[in-house]
């Protein structure tokens, strides 16, 4: 018998998974959100409007 | 048409660029003379493959084997022999001063030629459900709709998507890293190696060489060559990412990567599988029962997930911005959707099992994380809609413009009826219906269809460097005509779908099952028709769009005279 | 920041390895543990692996591609029970390499049609549908009946099967060529021991109406005639505590 029965597997996706989960995405919002990233974020944004003909050599 | 024919060789590789100076056309001829390492190692690998396909045919004793051996030994031997005169001429050289565009007019000219060949299977057996006494035959095995069916798929996802997809991310990572692909002549051989992956697979469905799990029908060998293309291509697109010169990686880039990466990942596990021997086609799945479902759906779903909306989601956050000109409404917002897109996308497989011999834990924990997915959905949609403020007058001007915007409008209304359909009390009614097949033509006709017909009408005349597209008038055309075929289409599933599901679930007063399966089939054969009308007009939408990109690749190309004045497209475009 | 090159590179391994993670996690959660919890399966007397002929049989499903248009799961819902049988139990496909579980009924949904209709009836069913049920849209399979099975490598595929996981018996293996030629001949008796290996309630039968002949249509309907009989349910009970999941 292995120790992983319906209901442990239950309790890690309920309770552990939300919270590992919640803390994931809460990083992803921080780093989108950091102040700091805000100029490269705004460069990047129009780097498809630039740079059609050739590559930079 | 020698232009188009042309374009299949690496041809532009030999034209100096105009923004040199004459000095370095010499320079370059002469540098021509001694072939590029990552072309003499395509040779050798051509000439090996050659050599193991041809023992492979020679010593095989399964008829199906060795018709695949020699479809393979043609290949790698016409690719030998063109490398063999390409190689003597110093067509190889890869010029670092430009983008390596040539692939990628070859794999739009791929991704139309698909488009037709898997419209037209899927009107084909579209016609076979509605009329099955003109359109079966008896005696040709091939032409059944269990083959075809796998054709059509296949068809449209791997062939035409697959080479959109292509060919789109050589376009963007080209010019958002501001550096020509790397690997050379590599490229090449992913563009060529991909077609004879769909022509092995294609020609095998008909053949009866098939895994018969969903979306992932290809056999063993077949899957191993995929792998080693789709190898070769991410290390491409790596590559062109790290020579770089441009300080960041755009979001459409971490859509392209996160597509290619996990599509390799899906493959390689869902695939797994025992061939019978090392010359025979026949494999069988390394999982059985439950745990092969649940792979299978794994696969299956994120196919759905990465191939199609991934990858396709790189493409809108490039062509959209480019063809309005102005920046994605919310980078942060794109950050934000990537992430939690591609996490919540992998665990929604098990909707497709509901009330299955699933463990109830997994559907649910499928279901849940597919309701989940609705809110970075509509994230995304809501970039790109968004992108378009201040710029809405674009949607009246530019029939271009309005097809990727309804390409974005039906991934917003498939990824709120996909969650919808994933609640087990509604699945109970949608599954095994024809509702499914209209959801799945929302997405793929409609998102998927759309924005690589967006994508292409915006890179046609910027890659054959024309003033603008042949006509707007008929991209007018193509747009009404495929528009309500899909709607159409979608409508008719609704019915047909919902109608059938309450049929098999109709009591009499009593209580015995009202309706024979059987009644309920020919209860459908209306809407069936009406599929296929809606079919067809979206095939006839595709037929147009290739006679408008044909006749802008035939009109002549804008002169450069001066490196100085290079006509930016996006401004072209815009006329 | 940005001016080390290297730097520029690690960062797209780093994104690389970031995706890697974040796309892995719902994969791992939610299937590896079906390998080992022992609940996913119920014990279930009467499974057995196929006998030679139903499974070349099988692969002949297979290689038509029927799973586009009929299911084999019956989903415990009142009136698919009614229009089907009893729903459908892992254990019944763990043999099943693939599952054929399929996700669209265009036709009706086969995880128990064995036993339920006549094998002439489906001879003539599958070599056209519509002499037999007109308003059916499936297409024909008269070839099936025209095309000798091929049954050459029959030992290879039962032996490629036990390496993934269907306890075929040494003996099962070397007998296989026997084994199916028996199967198909009513008046051959024990000759080979196919029930002595596969069990008493193992149909022996020309099943295509041409004992002459070994064909693709001998072999497929001998698989759709054993889908879903395997297991009594007089005797099993789906209620108890053990076989809820």
């Amino acid at each position: 018998m292995s120790g992983l029965t319906y209901e442990t597997v239950a309790r890690f996706a309920q309770q552990g998974g939300t919270v590992f989960f919640g803390l994931m995405f809460l990083g992803g919002l921080i780093y989108a959100l950091w102040p700091r990233h805000r100029q490269a974020f705004q460069r990047l944004a129009h780097l498809p409007l630039e740079h059609d003909e050739a590559p930079d050599v | 048409m020698s232009e188009i024919k042309a374009s299949f060789l690496p041809v532009t590789e030999k034209r100096p660029s105009l923004n040199e100076p004459v000095g370095s056309m010499t320079q370059a001829i002469a540098r021509s003379d001694d072939a590029p390492f990552d072309a003499i190692a395509l040779y050798i690998f051509t000439g090996l493959s050659a050599l193991a396909a041809l023992v492979a045919t020679a010593l095989t004793k399964d008829p199906s084997f060795r018709f695949h051996g020699w479809i393979m030994l043609a290949a790698f031997l016409a690719a030998f022999l063109t490398m063999s005169v390409g190689l003597g001429s110093g067509r190889f050289r890869s010029d670092s001063t430009r983008y390596a565009d040539g692939v990628i007019r070859a794999g739009v000219i791929a991704t139309m030629f698909w488009a037709f060949a898997g419209l037209s299977a899927g009107v084909l057996i579209a016609s076979q459900l509605s009329w099955p006494r003109i359109f079966y035959f008896p005696d040709l095995a091939w032409l059944n709709f269990g083959r075809l069916r796998p054709l059509h798929t296949s068809a449209v996802i791997f062939a035409f998507g697959g080479n959109a997809l292509i060919a789109t991310s050589f376009y963007v990572v080209q010019r958002t890293c501001r550096a020509r692909l790397a690997g050379g002549a590599w490229p090449w051989f992913v563009f060529w190696g991909y077609q004879l992956f769909i022509v092995l697979a294609a020609t095998g469905y008909m053949a009866g060489i098939t895994q018969s799990r969903e979306y992932a029908e290809p056999e063993w060998y077949v899957d191993l060559w995929l792998t080693i293309v789709w190898v070769a291509y991410l290390l491409i697109f790596l590559g062109t990412i790290w020579k770089r010169k441009e300080p960041h990686i755009y979001v459409a880039n971490w859509f392209y990567l996160a597509f290619i990466v996990t599509i390799a990942i899906l493959h390689l596990i869902n695939n797994a599988a025992v061939p019978i021997g090392l010359l025979e086609s026949k494999s069988y799945s390394a999982f059985s029962g439950v745990q092969d479902a649940l792979v299978q759906w794994w696969y299956g779903h994120n196919a759905v997930g990465f191939f199609l909306t991934a990858g396709f989601l790189g493409m809108m956050y490039y062509f959209v911005p480019k063809r309005v000109d102005r920046p994605v409404y919310s980078y942060r917002l794109s950050i934000v959707h990537f992430w939690s897109l591609i996490f919540i996308y992998i665990w929604a497989g098990p909707h497709h099992l509901h009330y299955t011999a699933l463990p109830q834990w997994a559907q649910t924990l499928g279901m849940t994380f597919s309701i989940m997915l609705w809110m970075p959905s509509w994230g995304g949609m809501i970039n790109g809609l968004m992108t378009l403020s201040g710029a809405w007058d674009k949607l009246r001007t530019d029939p271009v413009v309005r097809m990727m915007v309804v390409a974005i409008a039906f991934y917003g209304m498939s990824t709120f009826e996909g969650p919808l359909m994933s609640i087990r009390e509604v699945n109970a009614l949608s599954h095994y219906t024809d509702w499914t097949i209209g959801h799945v033509h929302s997405g793929a006709l409609g998102w998927v269809g759309f924005i690589s017909f967006g994508a292409i009408y915006c890179m046609v005349p910027w890659l054959w460097k024309k003033t603008g597209l042949y006509s707007d008038r008929l991209v007018e055309w193509h747009f009404w005509i495929a528009t309500t075929g899909i709607l159409l289409y979608i409508a008719a599933m609704w019915v047909s779908g919902i109608m059938e599901g309450l049929m098999w679930r109709e009591y009499t007063p009593q209580g015995y099952l009202a309706n024979s399966f059987v009644e309920t089939v020919s209860a459908k054969h209306i809407e069936n028709i009406i599929r296929t009308v809606g079919g067809l007009m979206y095939l006839s939408g595709a037929l147009i769009m290739i006679y408008n990109l044909w006749r802008t690749i035939r009109m002549p190309s804008v002169v450069q005279t001066s490196p100085g004045l290079v006509a930016s497209p996006a401004l072209l475009a815009a006329e | 920041m940005w001016k080390a090159h290297a730097k520029f590179e690690r960062h797209s391994l780093i994104l690389l390895i970031g995706i890697v993670m974040v796309v892995s996690i719902g994969g791992l959660v939610e299937i590896s543990p079906l390998f080992y919890l022992e609940s996913t399966i119920e014990k279930v007397d009467g499974v057995r692996p196929y006998t030679p002929l139903e499974q070349a049989g099988r692969d002949i499903y297979v290689r038509e591609g029927c799973y586009g248009c009929h299911s084999q799961m019956i989903r415990p819902l009142r009136d698919e029970v009614e229009r089907y049988g009893h729903y459908s139990l892992a254990a019944e496909s763990m043999y099943d390499h693939p599952f054929q579980w399929g996700s669209k009924r265009t036709g009706p949904d086969l995880a128990r049609v064995g036993g339920k209709y006549s094998d002439s009836w489906h001879h003539d069913h599958l070599s056209d549908p519509r002499s037999v049920v007109p308003e059916s849209n499936m297409p024909p399979y008269r070839f099936l009946a025209e095309t000798d099975l091929d049954y050459r490598n029959i030992e290879a595929r039962l032996t490629a099967l036990k390496t993934v996981g269907v306890p075929y018996s040494k003996a099962e293996i070397a007998n296989a060529r026997a084994d199916l030629e028996t199967q198909v001949d009513a008046f051959a008796g024990e000759k080979s021991g196919l029930k002595t290996r596969y069990g008493a309630k193992v149909a022996q039968r020309d099943y295509d109406g041409d004992p002459e002949k070994l064909t693709e249509m001998d072999a497929l309907i001998a698989y759709l005639q054993v889908l879903g009989t395997m297991v009594d349910f007089r005797t099993y009970k789906a209620e108890d505590p053990e076989n809820l999941r």
